[in-house]
């Protein structure tokens, strides 16, 4: 029992020293990540080529805030990237991240997808856009969030999980343009209209539609990108081609852009931010600089299907002919401060159940 | 283990047990639990509270959801496992032999895995009910009802496919080690195969039920990502919930440590019901089992019992994988697929190497020294199962940084070094985790093989003059040595599959097949990452099939080994 027990100990030991970031040439900076390391690869690798830096990356959904919250001020930890504003707010709220002045960064990204202090910075954003069929669904019969709540889509709605990110923070924004109250009265009446239980991802939202059990959904705008242009799995093109993209709440005649209808489309942030513990500050920033930068903006674009944050970048074409649109112009930090209230509308009105 | 039987305090009562095993073992267990005791303390630290919350709208839900699914697949794991172990054990039928290995095939699945295949399959777009509409002529979904898998239904099937192996494992390994006298008996009174397994083997193997339904009921608690998956609202989801979207640690530790209070509970309930009570053999004759032939119908019957579970949990599982493979392998082969493998293989061995070892020294220290304090610490010890593994890897996270940052301050303060974190995003910690949360499955088998040993065996060890450590080595495990394998694949397979701890606790840059699978499973795209998710099934066959020949083997009377037991204790 006992010889193969410190064999396997000494193994242990001697992995775990193997795989310690090691730092090349230009040296290295190491990320926490919520945004899949598939997606990242190859803006990560252009990064690693154009400046010698290395990246080292872990990636998990959850969990990733307490680690970094246990290892202090000894983390490894230089960077964070996530999918969401939620994960950076909750950065900030925990006292994780230090502020960053730089001019690039400043220049980059427009003041709305940033911290004011610098705490945070957004690198793409994504529309929580209305997929609707080609056919069923009339022109003009849908334009906000707040048809789909209306008698007329009873039976004809689908959508994810009222608990997946998106939806609360879609609701939150809600609450930010409405108050509460509305935004429960929103969410109760959408969930009667619901055709069946949340379930699956955004692209089984547009499946769903194609194949008849509903009629509209809401989902983002970036994974009809990824179905129409999927060769792998040709047949999501046919799920794809089967809906049009709304934008919702867009202003126009009787709806003026200050009115609550016509605040714009909810727009959720992908971002990063530097630790306060980052011992590869420079390398982090130069990091986050990169990826604001007119050349990575472009490959979140053209391989992602995300909107630059970056003004003047190109979109990919497709997403570019489904036009351009007015996002709801409430700040993301706004946004981020209601979720806790929007989790608990969606349990008050059991949209899932 | 070296551990010698030191007494002190002399002749009296109560401090007489207070010796090096009783201290070694309950230092053990206290060591295996801190993760469990750090999620408490979570729990403990202040912040607003849910509770409120949660009461007045989803937690009368959350307990209604858990216990039924907790009813239906404990139900179904028991009925389905100890139905074929019986069969395959104690009834000759056509198939039987290939069976015998063939019905633990799913536990090489993650449930996750099982939930995504027969989802795609069987939802409303999914070729299963396309082509019913195609031929039959409906079109909407009006027309026609159809089972709906993203439900509490749903999650009940595939969990009771996935873990019905635990119930037949044990079952099979009781079955085998029961005496055929008391079947003798059985018969001479006149019962069949039918009164004989409900009378006498069911009974028999109680211990061997209890602690592979606990298991299986464990499993039932932690998962997270199949009831995510089926957006079915269980105890263990509103963790999550709490966690990530109302932003509270505290209040998801909160909700896992009621998890924890009730699972206690049970165990106390069960254990309760059959104190005093004993379950080793009084007779030393092994002969054959009897193998009650089957045939015509029935034999068809006992067949198809045995293959639906195999084709359900496994076959067709493993076939859409497959297909997957075939036309996304090169996803996979792009990515650094090798050294992933060898990562899964090399943790998956060390940790099972290391929870056998620690399973196998409590579950000896309490049989030794079964005093409260004792078994009470050995329990706790092994309840990190029933936590969910993401929350238990927070409960790993928060000693292991402060350790690495106490011994960095102090060394930094007194010979000014600083050691940054030695522990913390190491490999070790990786194992650390899978001990803490698999200790159940090595210290529940070895427990339950160590209480079929009789206490006289001890007996003539010792005056044979041999001290515990040596009755261990040379008494005890030669005996256990089938259920010391079991418990070491158990934790194997279980680290293969293994997926949110790894997520959490894991270095830079470094991916097992489940992590690489993850990634992709996250956002359901399964497809892409599905030659990785062959490998980890792959890689749980032949261990699984090994496992089968040495319980096969076990059975005394098979090899012509002595047969060990001795006399009424």
């Amino acid at each position: 029992m006992r010889k193969p027990a410190v064999v396997v100990l000494a193994a242990v030991v001697g992995l775990s020293i193997l795989p310690s970031p090691a730092g090349a040439e230009g040296g290295h900076v190491n990320l926490y990540s919520y945004r899949q390391p598939f997606l990242m690869k190859p803006l990560l690798d252009a990064f690693t080529r154009k400046t010698g830096i290395k990246v080292n990356m872990v990636y998990a959904k959850t969990g990733m805030l307490e680690r970094l919250k246990a290892e202090g001020r000894n983390s490894p930890a230089d960077a964070v990237l996530t999918a969401d504003i939620g994960r950076l707010t909750d950065l900030v709220r925990a006292g994780l991240v230090q502020p960053v002045a730089s001019a690039v960064l400043r220049a980059n990204i427009p003041a709305r997808y940033r911290h004011p202090d610098g705490l945070w910075f957004g690198l793409t954003t994504r529309a929580r856009v209305i997929y609707a069929d080609k056919t069923r669904v009339k022109p003009g019969e849908v334009s906000t969030y707040e048809d789909l709540a209306d008698p007329r889509f009873k039976g004809r709605v689908c959508t994810r999980s009222g608990k997946h990110a998106y939806n609360i923070s879609l609701l939150a924004s809600f609450i930010a343009a409405k108050g509460e109250k509305a935004a429960e009265a929103w969410a109760r009446a959408l969930q009667s209209n619901l055709a069946r239980r949340p379930q699956g991802n955004d692209r089984a939202q547009v499946r769903a539609i194609m194949e008849g059990e509903c009629d509209v959904a809401l989902g983002n705008s970036y994974y009809m990108g990824k179905m129409a242009t999927n060769d792998k799995k040709p047949e999501q093109k046919a799920w794809a081609a089967a809906v049009t993209i709304i934008f919702p709440n867009q202003p126009r005649a009787g709806r003026p852009g200050g009115d609550a209808l016509g605040r714009g489309t909810h727009v959720n942030l992908s971002g990063g931010a530097v630790t306060k513990s980052a011992k590869n500050r420079d390398n982090a920033i130069r990091l986050l600089e990169f990826l604001s930068g007119d050349f990575a903006q472009r490959i979140y674009a053209e391989q992602n299907f995300e909107y630059p944050v970056k003004s003047g970048v190109p979109l990919h074409p497709l997403v570019a002919s489904w036009g351009t649109f007015k996002a709801d112009t409430v700040h993301l930090t706004e946004v981020a401060k209601y979720r806790t209230a929007a989790a608990k509308i969606m349990d008050r009105v059991a949209f899932d159940h | 283990m070296g551990l010698v039987g030191t007494r002190f305090g002399g002749g009296a009562g109560t401090f007489r047990r207070i010796d090096g095993w009783t201290l070694g073992t309950v230092l053990v267990a206290l060591a295996a639990s801190i993760p469990i005791f750090a999620v408490i303390g979570l729990a403990l630290t202040p912040g607003e509270s849910v509770w409120g919350h949660l009461a007045s709208t989803v937690l009368p839900l959350y307990i209604r959801t858990t216990l039924l699914l907790m009813a239906g697949v404990g139900l179904g794991t028991l009925v389905i496992g100890a139905g074929t172990a019986w069969l395959v054990t104690m009834c000759r039928f056509p198939g039987r032999r290939i069976f015998e290995w063939a019905l633990l095939l799913p536990m090489a699945i993650p449930a996750y895995v099982v939930a995504y295949v027969y989802t795609d399959l069987l939802e409303y777009a999914g070729p299963v009910q396309g082509a019913l509409r195609a031929s039959l002529g409906w079109t909407t979904k009006g027309d026609y009802w159809f089972p709906e898998i993203r439900s509490l239904g749903g999650a009940i099937a595939v969990m009771t496919l996935a873990f019905y192996p635990y119930v037949y494992l044990l079952s099979r390994v009781a079955f085998l080690e029961q005496s055929v006298c008391v079947f003798e008996v059985s018969r001479t009174l006149g019962h069949g195969p039918w009164r004989s397994a409900f009378r006498i083997a069911l009974p028999l193997a109680r211990p061997a039920l209890v602690i592979g339904l606990s298991l299986v009921l464990m499993e039932t608690l932690n998962d997270f990502g199949t009831v995510d998956y089926f957006a079915v609202a269980t105890f263990t989801a509103g963790i999550f919930d709490v966690w990530l979207n109302m932003n509270s640690v505290s209040g998801a530790a909160q909700l896992a440590s009621v998890l924890l209070l009730f699972v206690l509970v049970v165990v106390y309930l069960e254990r309760r019901g059959r104190r005093g009570r004993r379950y080793h053999h009084t007779s030393a004759r092994y002969r054959a089992l009897p193998g009650y032939p089957l045939r015509g119908g029935s034999a068809a019957l006992a067949s198809l019992a045995c293959l639906a579970p195999v084709v359900l949990g496994f076959a067709v599982p493993a076939g859409v994988l497959g297909r997957y493979a075939l036309t996304h392998y090169a996803d996979t082969l792009e990515a650094d697929f090798l050294t992933y493998t060898a990562n899964s293989l090399g943790l998956s061995s060390m940790a099972a190497v290391i929870t056998v070892a620690v399973g196998i020294f409590m579950a000896y220290g309490a049989r030794l020294r079964g005093g409260p304090v004792v078994t009470a610490a050995t329990r706790f010890a092994s309840l990190g199962y029933a936590v969910p593994g993401a929350v238990l890897a927070i409960g790993v996270v928060l000693p292991t940084a402060w350790l690495d940052n106490t011994v960095d301050a102090v060394l930094d303060s007194v010979f000014g070094i600083s050691t940054g974190l030695l522990l913390s995003g190491s490999v070790f910690v990786i194992i650390i985790g899978y001990v803490v949360r698999f200790l159940a499955l090595s210290f529940g088998t070895i427990e339950a093989s160590l209480s079929k040993v009789t206490a006289s065996m001890d007996g003539a060890a010792r005056t044979l003059g041999a001290g515990p450590a040596a009755t261990l080595r040379r008494v005890h495990l030669p005996v256990m040595r089938g259920s010391v394998l079991t418990a070491a694949i158990l934790v194997f397979v279980d680290c293969m599959k293994e997926l949110p701890m790894t997520v959490i606790l894991r270095p830079f840059d470094f991916h097992t097949l489940a992590t690489f699978v993850h990634q992709y499973a996250s956002d359901e795209l399964l497809a892409e990452s599905s030659l990785a998710a062959l490998t980890i099934v792959a890689s749980g066959i032949l261990p699984v099939v090994l496992l089968s020949r040495t319980i096969g083997r076990s059975r005394p009377g098979h090899t012509g080994a002595p047969d060990g037991a001795g006399a009424t204790p």
